[in-house]
């Protein structure tokens, strides 16, 4: 079993006051960025590309590329922006950088704004993230203090001013267009693409959108080598990748792993997830964030990475590896995450905005008792109407949330058929008061 | 323009605090200043009355219905009096693994108020995923999080610290 992991962003967890600027710097930190104020930015973008950084906010797209489509032509100003709204379902690892090492995410910020020429940096926080915001303005205003920021980085003749921004609750606003409406101060309705981000972002300015992680990750990148963070993955994912371990398992958290960890090992091996409660099984699994397409049991024994997960028509989207028991309703789970995305759709897409609450509806129509002959069908037809299954790029909507809805009802329904017709059958949910699985119910 | 629901000190605090806002955004872009503006507001007044909307409008040289149609948009504004206390409690997926149906249904109980509705304390609703997934169940209360709420007696632990708060 995989399980000697190179520490990349979890290695200063555990010290002594990690999110502070002098913990930082004891362990190493802001050396990477000297090292990269003696390149030249296309420099740095050539080492992030060669070590096959892929984002990790979800769609695993490869960094320095994204960074080499920022027009050099352009005269506006040019924009980094973070997208630090984690908000999807069963992921939570932006939280813990946030909270252990807001000076990795720093770093990072000031290496990628070098790279790609830009003087401003925002930082999108969640608004729920009240207590990561002051951690990472405390931080923000030490690096302030040393120079890392403001108008000189390090006694170099560049200037990066970096400010957070919070977000009030809205899932749709960690989608990078939706993300850049709310940064102009509107809602956060999501952009039609192209253009892209990198040629028209942030007030019509050429702007590169990345996650937490992602960015979190350069320092080691610089520090290090593109090429040893490349051979740390597979061919075309470099490094090692935080996953979120949630649901019926016995220690639950956030683990960094190697790519080539599987679902499996990170459900059964002692250093993550300690396998399943007493006597339960494994009845179904979702490997990256609620948006990704469901695991059957006989399923999981695929690594928890970008390529290996689409060869099986699924994705490894944000790292949220959600575990269902045998002894757990999934008529019941595919219920709730249904609600979600009926809850967080914008409204500006009809398949969409009409689409969440009629799957919803359904869904709780079958598992209250009162499903019918044919409700499955409605189910599939609804959700192929927002997006196609298997996915063939974007659906029938301008961003992806018509995806991330449909393909979770897509999949549960493919796989677990029999146990929606069951409760049609039957006229009730077959696990009466208890659809929650082991851990389910609240104890005195 | 003067803003009756604010007293004079107040003003002077939202206004010198709007100034440092402004100060992140380029000069011809004072409306992307919107929601840090409307969580000063909010974080002073405990909402967003019609006539602090107004003000933030003028402030930000917008118009109102633009600022109501971000204050509605996003959950974590009020635009209408919430209770004392708003409780949000996360039953997305990872949570209701780990009990939170059972969470809201308690605390339905021992506030006396239903998800979703108010009283003159307690605001109780339903929130999606609060990055808490390894350590479900959770809940906020006017934002400050709390987590691991597996047992009746760690949540009776949470909200009796809330009642021995001044």
């Amino acid at each position: 079993m995989p399980v000697a992991v190179e520490k990349i962003i979890t290695r200063n967890w555990g010290r002594k006051n990690s999110w502070t600027l002098e913990a930082y710097k004891a362990a190493g930190g802001y050396k990477a960025l000297e090292k990269a104020l003696g390149l030249t930015p296309a420099q740095v973008i050539d080492e992030v590309k060669k070590s096959n950084l892929r984002g990790r906010g979800g769609a695993g797209f490869p960094t320095g590329m994204k960074w080499s489509f920022i027009p050099k032509d352009n005269p506006k100003p040019k924009y980094l922006t973070v997208n630090a709204d984690e908000s999807e379902p069963g992921t939570f690892k932006d939280r813990y950088i946030l909270e252990y090492d807001p000076h990795m995410l720093l770093e990072g910020i000031a290496i990628a704004a070098f790279a790609i020429g830009a003087h401003t940096a925002y930082v999108y926080l969640r608004g729920e993230f009240r207590f990561q915001t002051q951690r990472l303005q405390g931080a923000v205003e030490e690096a302030y203090r040393a120079g890392i920021f403001g108008r000189r980085m390090l006694g170099r003749d560049f200037a990066l001013d970096c400010y957070l921004v919070r977000g009030a609750g809205a899932y749709i606003c960690g989608e990078e267009t939706g993300m850049l409406e709310s940064l102009e101060g509107k809602k956060g309705w999501p952009r039609l693409k192209p253009p892209f981000p990198a040629v028209v972002g942030l007030f019509g300015a050429p702007t590169v959108v990345n996650n937490v992680e992602t960015l979190a990750s350069l320092p080691a990148i610089l520090d290090k080598g593109g090429d040893w963070f490349a051979r740390l993955g597979p061919e075309k994912s470099g490094g090692t990748r935080m996953v979120c371990l949630s649901g019926s398992v016995n220690r639950p958290g956030v683990y960094e792993v190697m790519l080539s960890t599987t679902v499996r090992e990170l459900i059964e091996s002692e250093h993550f997830g300690q396998g399943m409660p007493p006597g339960r099984k494994v009845k179904a699994v979702i490997p990256g964030g609620s948006s990704a397409p469901v695991l059957a049991a006989g399923e999981i024994d695929v690594a928890l990475e970008f390529e290996a997960l689409k060869v099986k028509e699924n994705m490894a989207g944000s790292g949220g590896v959600i575990v269902m028991d045998d002894a757990t309703c999934v008529v019941r789970c595919l219920w709730r995450v249904s609600r979600f995305y009926a809850e967080e759709s914008c409204g500006q897409c009809t398949p969409c905005r009409e689409g969440t609450p009629w799957l919803t509806r359904v869904l709780r129509k079958i598992e209250e008792g009162r499903g019918e002959p044919g409700d499955i069908e409605v189910l599939l037809n609804v959700a192929q109407s927002i997006a196609p299954f298997p996915p063939i790029g974007l659906g029938h909507t301008i961003c992806a949330l018509g995806d991330a809805a449909a393909l979770p009802v897509l999949s549960f329904v493919v796989k677990f058929r029999s146990e929606f017709e069951e409760h049609i059958r039957l006229g009730k949910c077959p696990f009466g008061d208890r659809p929650w699985g082991h851990y389910g119910a609240m104890t005195a | 323009m003067a803003s009756p629901f604010l007293t004079a000190e107040e003003q002077r605090v939202f206004d010198d605090q709007l100034a440092e806002i402004l100060s992140h955004y380029p000069a011809d872009r004072k409306s992307a200043a919107m929601l840090p503006t409307l969580h000063l507001l909010q974080s002073m007044k405990g909402w967003l009355p019609p006539d602090g909307m107004e003000l933030v409008a003028q402030r930000l040289e917008t118009h109102p219905e633009r600022v109501y149609e971000v204050a509605t948009f996003y959950v974590m504004f009020h635009t209408k009096k919430p209770g004392k206390f708003v409780v949000d409690v996360c039953t997305n997926l990872s949570c209701s693994l780990w009990g939170a149906e059972d969470l809201l249904a308690y605390l339905e109980g021992k506030l006396g108020v239903r998800a979703g509705e108010s009283n003159a304390t307690w605001t109780l609703r339903e929130a999606e995923c609060l990055a808490s997934c390894g350590t479900a169940p959770c809940l906020q209360i006017n934002e400050v999080h709390h987590e691991n709420l597996r047992s009746r007696a760690a949540v009776d632990a949470v909200f009796a610290k809330l009642a021995a708060a001044p």
